[in-house]
């Protein structure tokens, strides 16, 4: 039997705003426990919920980058459940009237461009965190710090079929809400995370089957992993004959399995309902346009430009738009006349590795844009091989020095000039007679010996080009 | 000093023709000689720290410092409304909260501060203001001092009776459904529910927060404005607060007032005789006052109770879900499981009337019941809120009883929820129409127990309201009236 997957995602994004969205308490991360907080997102009697616009701004900024309808009269609802974490013992949310509805996004998998449908983004308050004591104490904690910091929650349509394209759509709303400061998109604090529904049904089948969901990736392996998962346990039960569970489940990364958290029956009903407190959020269409003019370049739009401009391929102008920094770094690089696709394998080779090692952000490399530049010139003008532009290259960042310094005072500058190379290769062919005699006779793969004694004899100075030529002039006479 | 109303009696106040001593000295005597038997406060400040404070007032009217509109009035609040103070509990008449002392003040609390109010005490109420009797308080029984055998009505029972027998001079209550006009007129007092958004309702303990509105309780619609012109005000805390000018209070020329008397509030069998007679016998003063008054059909009466319980119910079963015991109040464990300390601490906290108004929001909120009874009740309420808006384009006023009875004996309603459920047929229009109502004693009852005859006003036109009823008690004497037991 084939069966075919069909699996949606719901990404929550922690806003980068400065307060809380109903009170004016730091967003901060990392202060002591409670240190956030105040009566309003306590919870306590009597306090009332009055919204952050800002929250409102970036809502309507995502929801015109990913092609939503921003909905003018959109609502707060209430989501009522008791859990310590949640103080008021409901969650202000958005329900049956959501900021953004309708929206798409185009990702690229194997070659393929693929649409995914967009349901809806709402805005919502995060809730706290329980810490559970261990060893002796058997105490369990609420630090309510997090409890008020705004969320979009950003829920797809199920049309994503492959667990490569989950992660393609995830990377590419990360990208989105990175370029667009409506969130730091930090996975490791869980900053953006997803829950994925998955389900399977027979090839041709219309309906779909029963789901499960799969709550709090945080990173685009987890999501990839799960979902393979979570496809082959899901086709293992109906290739044995049973049926599925539609349950809540969560991902052990080290066993790299799913398994269940609550099945539907321990389903809570939410008995969502329009919170009285806060009235429609009521916004004009002249500020959603106002909004929509201040939108910088996206990913698609800047991918697209860089192919044209730079003469990218597809998949390489891809990686460099994913990040804004390393797109806008690429740039300034690009912009002093210099090959763009040996900035492109600088940037992403070369730095990125370094950043890959490091876990730094671009701008923390402490390489320059003027001197990445002048380093690829360096090279494009020859006086200095690739070779020793990466020993350079390795210097600039530990030293943050200019290229031009460190190949003066170490005198690493290519030899380019033939008459000294040529008085050079004179001595080597003179004190080796043996191998010019085998050269002669035609063995001539020895040149490559000569090569490397002229290489040794300048500390790889040598313009190689130069001395492959020069050689072959004075052994061919 | 009761005889002179708020502005006066502040106004001498300032130029020291009294002392705030000599008033306050007045009230706590009262306190002392009623508060004992009748149970209208909670918690009260000690007499020597309201001594001390109405000392300071007078200190800097002394020293010709400017002194603010309520300087030295004691006032009363009801404890739903939070207050900061190491003596003042914010209790909400449940035992949840028997320990709970607020971390901040309530906007309306702050505003009166301002003003140099005094703050004596917290009054007593239904259980989170859930009740027409203040019998269900989890602490005490409020008595009426016309009669301390019977309500005070409710849920600001305590704030009514604080007036009544003279020892608060202004008193903050809530009113949800009626329920600052109720116990206005079960203690023949004059109380105001604003308009929904004159006043902050940040640090208001939520009851339902889509009709919950503070509001004054006084001697007379005069000092209720005096108040009410003190705590109301856009507040960037509340979202639902409104921004609207409150404008001066107007004069009125009764003779060019309509008032409308819904047909349907005529209706023999809706209402005791008295009740009828008490606001037939105001129509009449009205009409010799030269005053237009006209019925019309408000079809929709039978909607009221049934609206009005689902919203309020439903909003209930969410505002309260935060009592829980896990970071404030009484917490009581069950067995180790997070969800039998839910269970224990609410089961415990809450009285019968609470849970029972619990239970039946949270079935008109369950999955599949939703349309059927909160989506269609919210439906049905802005289809009345427009109808009430038609009708007061035409009609300055709308004329009706508070409550279809007088104060009835404590207990004698307990048993049947239902009944006093809809007893509230009058009341509910206003806060289901976010209209300002307006609680004013007419003539009492065969049996000298107190009545009140409601008039409703245009939305945000709380000081054109009050300035009719103002008017209407210069023609009048009914408020004037004071229970017996202030005179013996």
């Amino acid at each position: 039997m084939e069966f075919e997957p069909v699996i949606g995602l719901e990404i929550h994004a922690q806003m980068a705003t400065q307060s809380k969205i109903f009170c004016n308490c730091s967003t901060e991360f990392g202060k002591p426990p409670n240190a956030n907080t105040c009566p309003v997102c306590l919870g306590l009697p009597g306090v009332l919920p009055v919204l952050n616009k800002q929250v409102l701004e970036f809502a309507v900024r995502l929801g015109l980058a990913t092609n939503c309808t921003i909905r003018l009269d959109s609502q707060f609802a209430r989501k009522n459940y008791f859990y310590p974490d949640l103080p008021k013992a409901y969650q202000i949310s958005q329900f049956d009237r959501p900021i953004c509805e309708n929206g798409w996004l185009n990702v690229d998998v194997n070659g393929q461009t693929k649409k995914i449908g967009i349901t809806r983004i709402h805005m919502e308050e995060d809730a706290g965190k329980l810490i559970h004591g261990d060893g002796d104490d058997d105490c369990s904690y609420v630090d309510l710090n997090r409890a008020g910091v705004p969320l979009l929650e950003i829920v797809s349509e199920p049309d994503i079929r492959t667990p490569e394209e989950a992660k393609a759509y995830m990377e590419k709303i990360h990208s989105i809400v990175c370029y667009l400061g409506v969130s730091d998109g930090d996975m490791e604090k869980g900053n953006l995370r997803c829950d994925a529904n998955v389900s399977l049904r027979l090839a041709g089948q219309e309906e779909f089957g029963t789901r499960t969901e799969t709550k709090n990736l945080n990173s685009f392996r987890f999501i990839q992993q799960a979902i393979v998962y979570e496809i082959a346990r899901q086709k293992e039960e109906l290739l044995d004959g049973h049926e599925i569970v539609q349950e809540t489940r969560l991902w052990d990364s080290d066993k790299k399995i799913t398994y269940s958290m609550r099945s539907k029956e321990e389903a809570h009903d939410y008995r969502y309902f329009p919170d009285p407190d806060l009235p429609v959020a009521h916004i004009t269409q002249g500020w959603v346009d106002s909004i929509a003019e201040t939108l910088p370049e996206l990913p698609d739009a800047k991918r697209q430009r860089f192919i044209n401009q730079y003469g990218l391929r597809l998949e390489d102008a891809s990686v460099l738009v994913a990040e804004q920094s390393i797109a806008d770094y690429y740039e300034d690089v690009a912009a002093h006349q210099v090959n763009p696709k040996t900035v492109y394998n600088w940037v992403i080779m070369e730095m990125g590795r370094v950043m890959n090692e490091t876990r730094k952000r671009i701008g923390e490399l402490g390489i320059s844009t003027n001197h990445l530049a002048e380093l690829i010139g360096l090279i494009e003008d020859n006086s200095i091989s690739g070779k020793i532009a990466k020993a350079v290259f390795e210097e600039m960042l530990k030293n943050n020095q200019s290229p031009h310094v460190i190949v003066e005072a170490k005198g690493l500058k290519q030899i380019s000039d033939e008459g000294a190379l040529g008085q050079q290769i004179d001595e080597i062919l003179e004190s080796n007679p043996a191998q010019v005699e085998q050269y002669r006779a035609g063995k001539t793969k020895v040149i490559g010996f000569f090569v490397g004694q002229i290489m040794k004899a300048t500390k790889g100075q040598a313009h190689p080009q130069i001395v492959n030529q020069l050689l072959k002039q004075k052994l061919d006479l | 000093m009761f005889d002179l109303s708020l502005e006066e009696l502040v106004q001498q106040i300032k130029s020291r023709q009294i002392t705030a001593q000599s008033v306050m000295t007045a009230v706590y005597k009262n306190i002392e000689s009623y508060e004992e038997q009748l149970k209208a406060y909670c918690t009260i400040i000690e007499k020597r720290r309201a001594m001390e404070l109405a000392a300071v007032v007078d200190a800097k009217a002394k020293n010709g410092e400017v002194l603010g509109k309520l300087a030295g009035i004691p006032v009363s609040i009801k404890d739903n409304i939070c207050i900061q103070d190491p003596q003042l509990k914010t209790k909400c008449g449940s035992k949840i909260l028997e320990n709970f002392y607020a971390p901040y003040n309530a906007t309306v609390v702050e505003k009166l501060i301002q003003e140099d109010a005094i703050i004596i005490g917290k009054t007593n109420l239904d259980e989170y203001a859930m009740g027409s009797s203040t019998e269900n308080s989890a602490f005490q029984i409020t008595k009426n001092p016309w009669d301390p055998e019977r309500v005070p009505g409710g849920s600001s029972g305590g704030a009514a009776v604080s007036i009544a027998a003279q020892m608060a001079l202004l008193a903050l209550g809530s009113d949800t459904g009626g329920s600052i006009r109720q116990p206005a007129a079960f203690c023949g007092v004059t109380g105001i529910k604003p308009t929904y958004g004159v006043v902050s309702r940040y640090g208001l303990v939520a009851y339902g927060s889509s009709l919950d509105q503070i509001g004054c309780l006084a001697k007379s619609a005069e000092d209720c404005e005096y108040g009410l012109r003190v705590i109301q005000g856009y507040d960037p805390h509340d979202s639902t607060s409104a921004q609207v000018e409150y404008g001066d209070a107007p004069s009125i020329d009764l003779s060019e007032q309509k008032f409308c008397i819904p047909q349907e509030y005529m209706d023999a069998d809706a209402a005791d005789d008295d009740v009828i007679s008490s606001m037939m016998e105001l129509i009449e003063t009205l009409k010799q006052a030269g005053a237009t008054v006209e019925e019309r059909s408000f079809p929709f009466t039978n909607l009221l109770i049934p609206t009005y319980y689902i919203l309020a119910f439903a909003e209930a079963s969410s505002n309260l879900g935060r009592f829980d015991g896990i970071r404030y109040g009484v917490r009581k464990e069950g067995d180790s499981t997070l969800e039998s300390l839910y269970k224990t601490s609410r089961s415990n906290g809450f009285g019968a009337e609470v849970k029972r108004r619990i239970m039946l929001g949270t079935f008109v909120l369950s999955a599949g019941y939703y349309d059927q009874y909160y989506g269609k009740a919210n439906k049905v309420r802005t289809f009345i809120e427009q109808e009430v808006e038609k009708i007061l384009a035409e009609f300055d006023c709308i004329i009706g009883p508070v409550s279809p009875f007088p104060a009835f004996k404590l207990g004698e309603k307990t048993e049947d929820p239902l009944s006093m459920y809809l007893a509230d047929v009058y009341s509910v229009l206003a806060n289901l129409a976010r209209i300002p109502a307006i609680s004013l004693p007419t003539k009492p009852s065969a049996s000298q127990l107190p009545i009140g005859t409601q008039l409703m006003g245009r939305k945000f036109q709380d000081s054109q309201l009050l300035a009719t009823a103002a008017a209407i008690q210069k023609i009048t004497s009914d408020h004037q009236q004071t229970p017996n037991m202030l005179h013996k």
